[in-house]
């Protein structure tokens, strides 16, 4: 085993804690969901309340605990899906070359063309809300990166002697693509995996602190921000508590992804992942 | 000679080097890249620095300058520069030597030229800013040494960008504006390197004159010991960071002491008599012209070889003469727009995708870079059982033993089957690219300049191994380089290539002797040999020839 | 061979001319393809079949996609961007006040971020591997993980409620002075700036590490030049198309920024407008305005490539 910096092993850490409490949300959070458990708005914090309550009485804790499983479930799942669609595609569009490269990629600079928010947005004025709707939406806008790199890195690797080694020997394309170009390829894209998940949790944070991500009674932490932002300009820090979680969230993440970007760019080929 | 002393520039004594690097998921360390270095340089003497890679002589060569690249140290020892140690000067103290006292010609004047200005700007900086001449003289300077160098239209040379001039153009630009400030010292390092071998000479009967006509001093830096042989009056060999042997050219090359220079001089010497013609023929490509799309005119035109069963033809030629076209031609990579392929006896289908299973296997190729011929995931077992298992259908333990076998024939032996290619020698790499063309059983092999990116012993090793493999087996090779020693050692017949044309082809007697056509005699007589004088002599029968015509 | 340096930016600019019409048929076509109902949206569950259709002919919303794609491009070409479906009002108008709005926001945060981000930079480039570097791009890497309205809520408790050294919203109107206007909005600004700054810092260090380690730097160090003018006679001519390159695409991510960045302090520009009117699901407003923020972020990209090809020494000096 090599050595693992600290700040990887930190991040590795409170990632792993943030994914037990998404998993594990339903038995660990005190209170339900949208239950309303106290007459107080934006109580201050108090051994029943360890976060106080929110804009209308409910317990802070326990929509944080819920609102982790939200927002780790729908990044999640976006990730999964821009990484399968980019990364097909890319391969495909890589190996394939010719009309089906010109299409795809023509297609995948069009779309990046546009701000990926403000294309969001666009979109969201149309469809009907939801978070299959979300997943959809960030999952392939975000595509559109996984495809450029897999595409890019495909691309150099098809070039490789050792992959027109393999053509001359007359190879099919199902060898050539499993066999030499896809391990070879993997580890950038694994180290690409972290930030596709940073900005995935960014993006759909944003999103529901705009008001048009997830809609209630369910949570995350983005709606959340939204929900007790107007008690900052009197004195009431709510808002701050899941702003913190995303911003913790998304270091440790980076943390980790820096680690392993290091670990790969320094590969140069070799054993070893 | 009383003065003797007084008359040595360059001293150095007992140095010492050191870098950091930095291993991937291991910690750095600290590793003695040169150690326990001594010599001495007279004002106006040349001194040769020569060694295979590794061997720290472009470290020693930047460390008279009290320069050490990336993470490199000069951490023992004493560089004494005009009486003075260099290594106690200070900040300060070295930037008014740089550029003044001592100055550098890279391997690459492409890359050590900025970009975004003018070759005047550059040629005159170093004179310029440490205030040794007006801006007119020194523009006057760099003029006449443009002149000197054999520049084309020395008056307006410098108004020109470098992306605007030839690589062995730039190389000269680098000589002028390391002599502009009139230096005591100059460091060459591997300035002719990078240059096609009818440029070199040119390029180095340049440096040559300059030197001698201004006096300076150098150390020149290179792995080619013909090369060094005809421009320095001492050679140092060194070897991993050690001196090997020191001494007058003559001596080196003449009678080397040490086994290592023995080798070295020897090295290029390899013989290998003509096997006699007559056999079946098993590849014949007849009139074959190609162009890469997009292009407008051909890059091969209307080439027609023919190998026997169990021979060599080397194709040789310069860069762009069309040699690793034709090896793609052959290969079905890049289809021929005229002209017919024949192997063992049957037409070629012109491109890969039509090719029979067993055309394939017949047909092997070996690459430059054994680096990226092979797949850096895959192991030793791996790459090589692979054809085994595509074209024999071998599997399991019979699989391994025949994998045992070939690496046997390649001489490496036990233990390497389970290793990856990033734990492999540069030779070794090579090897395990020929056992895996061998696995095929073929009947030609393509070598594409197999051992140009090779240090000369390794490469000599890999040609032996090729010519035993021939014996063995009988099979024939095409063999592409632009170097004639690897001609003479390894061929039985070739064709000479430029600008996509056959200019000359035949049995290698033939070829290498007289009379020859305008293109094959500069090819042949602008390879440096092993003996002092040769530069001289060819460059006198040059000009006698062209005040002749 | 090689195409000279007019006909290179000509073909670069039209280039993203047929990228923009392209852009304005996925925003106007492309959302037409999405499941989702305009009128249902605007008009409610409730609505009757009858009432639909009337709202449907009264807005042209029963004419072939295509016809309607052509007949909002043509009056785009001509100053009009339609009405909007919510309340009637004439888009262009509203546009016309918020966009001024929005501009003085991300002027004055172009205005200090770019001389700043080069700055730290250079310094970060200079000092690599050491400790000004890590600092700096320990502090990057923590801004560039949070989004803008987190840092916006951080610097609008601390600095605006709790120690109330800046105003908390960004309240502006028309005839304000121009320092109570800047007064007024510097909370947005300084939040803009941070999230712009470590993306062009960043981006700035690694394109003068990458000239600095360049061949040509080593030669100029062998010339015994001092460090100034290795850097300002070697590094300088060669790191400013990519610095500059760096600075434009940023400027274009600033334009995103600013939807955010405006929601959180309540500042009355095109973002705050967007926003608003995609949750009212108010989709001519929405097409038009994304319309204007992607020709923003379009033309800045394309502004990038030209200074970049205007800046090659290769193309600026043929053979």
């Amino acid at each position: 085993m090599r050595r693992i910096p600290l700040s990887a092993l930190i991040g590795l850490a409170v990632t792993g804690a943030f994914f037990a409490v998404a998993l594990t949300a339903q038995w660990i959070a005190p209170h339900p969901i949208d239950e309303i458990v106290s007459p107080q708005i934006w109580a201050p914090r108090s051994p029943e309340f360890p976060l106080g309550t929110d804009s209308i009485g409910r317990d802070l804790l326990s929509r944080m605990i819920f609102g982790c499983q939200v927002t780790i479930l729908v990044a999640t799942a976006a990730t999964v899906l821009s990484f399968t669609v980019g990364s097909v595609l890319g391969f495909l569009a890589a190996t394939a070359g010719g009309w089906v490269d010109q299409i795809l990629s023509r297609a995948n600079d069009l779309i990046m063309a546009i701000p990926s928010l403000i294309l969001a947005l666009v979109i969201l004025s149309v469809t009907p809300p939801g978070i299959v709707t979300l997943v959809l939406v960030i999952g392939l806008l975000d595509a559109t990166r996984v495809f450029r790199l897999a595409r890019a890195v495909a691309a150099d690797i098809a070039v490789m002697d050792y992959v027109e080694a393999a053509r001359l020997r007359g190879e099919g394309k199902a060898w050539v693509i499993f066999r030499e170009i896809l391990p070879n390829a993997l580890s950038p894209l694994v180290a690409e995996l972290g930030l596709r998940f940073i900005f995935a949790v960014l993006f759909i944070s944003t999103l529901s602190f705009l008001g048009l991500g997830v809609q209630p009674p369910l949570a995350d932490w983005g709606g959340m921000v939204k929900e007790n932002a107007a008690g900052l300009v009197y004195g009431v820090p709510a808002a701050l508590v899941p702003s913190a979680a995303i911003a913790v969230l998304a270091i440790s993440v980076n943390l980790v992804a820096d680690w392993i970007l290091a670990r790969t760019t320094s590969l140069k080929g070799g054993r070893g992942v | 000679m009383s003065d003797a002393a007084s008359d040595i520039l360059l001293d150095v004594r007992g140095l010492r080097i050191e870098a950091t690097v930095h291993p991937p998921g291991e910690r750095a360390r600290d590793v003695v890249i040169v150690d326990d270095v001594s010599f001495t340089l007279a004002r106006g003497r040349v001194l040769g620095l020569i060694g295979e890679s590794g061997a720290g002589k472009s470290t020693i060569g930047l460390a008279a300058m009290a320069y050490g690249r990336g993470g490199v140290r000069i951490t023992g020892g004493e560089i004494r520069l005009g009486g003075r140690d260099i290594l106690k000067a200070g900040a300060a103290g070295l930037r008014a030597l740089r550029g003044r006292e001592v100055t550098y010609v890279a391997q690459s004047a492409a890359a050590a030229f900025n970009p975004a200005r003018r070759l005047m700007d550059q040629v005159t900086e170093a004179t310029l800013r440490h205030g040794l001449a007006t801006r007119e003289q020194a523009e006057a300077r760099a003029i006449a040494l443009f002149g000197r160098l054999g520049l084309p239209d020395p008056e307006r040379f410098g108004e020109r960008y470098p992306h605007q001039v030839s690589g062995g153009q730039l190389q000269r630009a680098m000589t002028a504006m390391a002599l502009c400030p009139r230096p005591g010292l100059v460091v060459f390092d591997e300035p002719t390197t990078a240059l096609d071998v009818t440029t070199q000479i040119d390029v180095l009967a340049a440096i040559k004159e300059a030197i001698r006509d201004t006096g300076v001093a150098a150390l020149y830096i290179t792995h080619d010991l013909a090369v060094v042989a005809q421009i320095a009056d001492e050679i140092m060999v060194l070897r991993q960071g050690r001196m090997v042997e020191q001494g007058p050219t003559a001596r080196i090359i003449g009678a080397p002491r040490r086994e290592y220079t023995r080798a070295l001089v020897s090295v290029r010497s390899m013989e290998h008599p003509e096997k006699p013609a007559g056999g079946q023929v098993v590849l014949d490509v007849a009139n074959v012209s190609a162009r890469y799309a997009g292009l407008p005119r051909d890059v091969l035109r209307d080439v027609s070889v023919a190998i026997e069963a169990g021979h060599t033809l080397a194709v040789v030629g310069e860069s762009g003469s069309g040699k690793s076209t034709l090896a793609r031609a052959i290969t079905g990579l890049l289809p021929p727009s005229r002209g017919r392929i024949r192997f063992s006896g049957r037409v070629l289908s012109p491109d890969l995708a039509g090719r029979a299973r067993e055309d394939l296997r017949e047909l092997q190729m070996i690459y430059q870079m054994a680096d990226v011929a092979m797949n850096p995931r895959q192991t030793v077992a791996t790459i090589i059982g692979r054809p085994l298992e595509f074209y024999f259908g071998l599997k399991g333990g019979e699989r391994d033993a025949r994998v045992q076998e070939l690496l046997d024939a390649i001489e490496m032996g036990r233990g390497f089957a389970d290793r990856y290619p990033a734990e492999l020698s540069g030779g070794q790499k090579q090897r395990v690219c020929i056992a895996r063309a061998l696995a095929a059983k073929p009947k030609l092999i393509i070598c594409d300049e197999v051992t140009s990116a090779l240090d000369p012993l390794v490469a000599e090793g890999i040609l032996r191994l090729l010519l035993d493999l021939q014996a063995q087996e009988g099979v024939a090779y095409l063999f592409i380089t632009h170097d004639i020693a690897t001609v003479r050692a390894i061929a039985d017949s070739i064709a000479v290539m430029h600008r996509g044309a056959v200019v000359r082809y035949g049995p290698k007697s033939r070829v290498l002797s007289p009379p020859f056509d305008d293109y094959t005699d500069l090819l042949l007589s602008s390879v440096p040999e092993m003996r002092q004088g040769w530069l001289e002599e060819v460059i006198r029968h040059r000009k006698m020839e062209s005040a002749g015509n | 061979m090689r195409k000279s340096v007019p006909v290179l930016v000509a073909q670069r600019i039209a280039l993203g001319l047929v990228l923009l019409l392209a852009v304005s048929a996925v925003i106007f076509l492309g959302v037409e393809a999405l499941p989702g109902d305009v009128a249902q949206a605007i008009m409610g569950q409730s609505a009757t079949e009858q009432a639909l259709a009337n709202f449907r002919a009264e807005h042209g919303l029963d004419q072939p996609a295509l016809t309607r794609y052509l007949n909002w491009l043509w009056g785009i070409l001509h100053g009009d961007l339609g009405t909007a479906l919510s309340n009637g009002e004439d888009i262009a108008r509203a546009v016309g006040q918020r966009l001024g709005n929005t501009l003085f926001l991300a002027f004055w945060a172009a205005v200090i971020s770019v001389p700043l981000a080069i700055i730290l930079g250079l310094v970060a480039a200079r000092h690599a591997g050491r400790w000004p570097d890590r600092l700096i791009s320990a502090v990057t890497l923590t801004t560039i993980s949070l989004p803008e309205f987190v840092l916006g809520y951080v610097l609008l408790y601390y600095l605006g409620v709790k120690w109330q050294v800046f105003p908390p919203i960004a309240m502006v109107f028309p005839g304000m002075g121009l320092w109570e206007r800047l007064h007024a909005v510097i909370l947005p600004v300084l939040v803009l700036v941070l999230v712009v700054l470590a993306h062009m810092m960043r981006m700035t260090r690694a394109a003068i590490l990458n000239v600095m380690q360049s061949a040509y730097i080593e030669t100029a160090e062998l010339k015994g030049l001092s460090p100034m003018s290795v850097i300002w006679g070697h590094a300088f001519p060669n790191a400013i198309a990519p610095v500059v390159n760096v600075v434009m695409l940023n400027l274009a991510y600033l334009v995103v920024g600013v939807v955010v960045v405006e929601v959180v302090f309540v500042y009355p520009g095109m973002g705050q407008y967007l926003v608003d009117h995609v949750t009212k699901r108010d989709l001519p407003v929405v097409q038009a305005v994304g319309l204007i923020f992607a020709a923003v972020y379009i033309g800045l990209n394309i502004l990038a490539d030209v200074i970049s090809i205007l800046a090659n020494p290769r193309l600026r000096h043929p053979k």
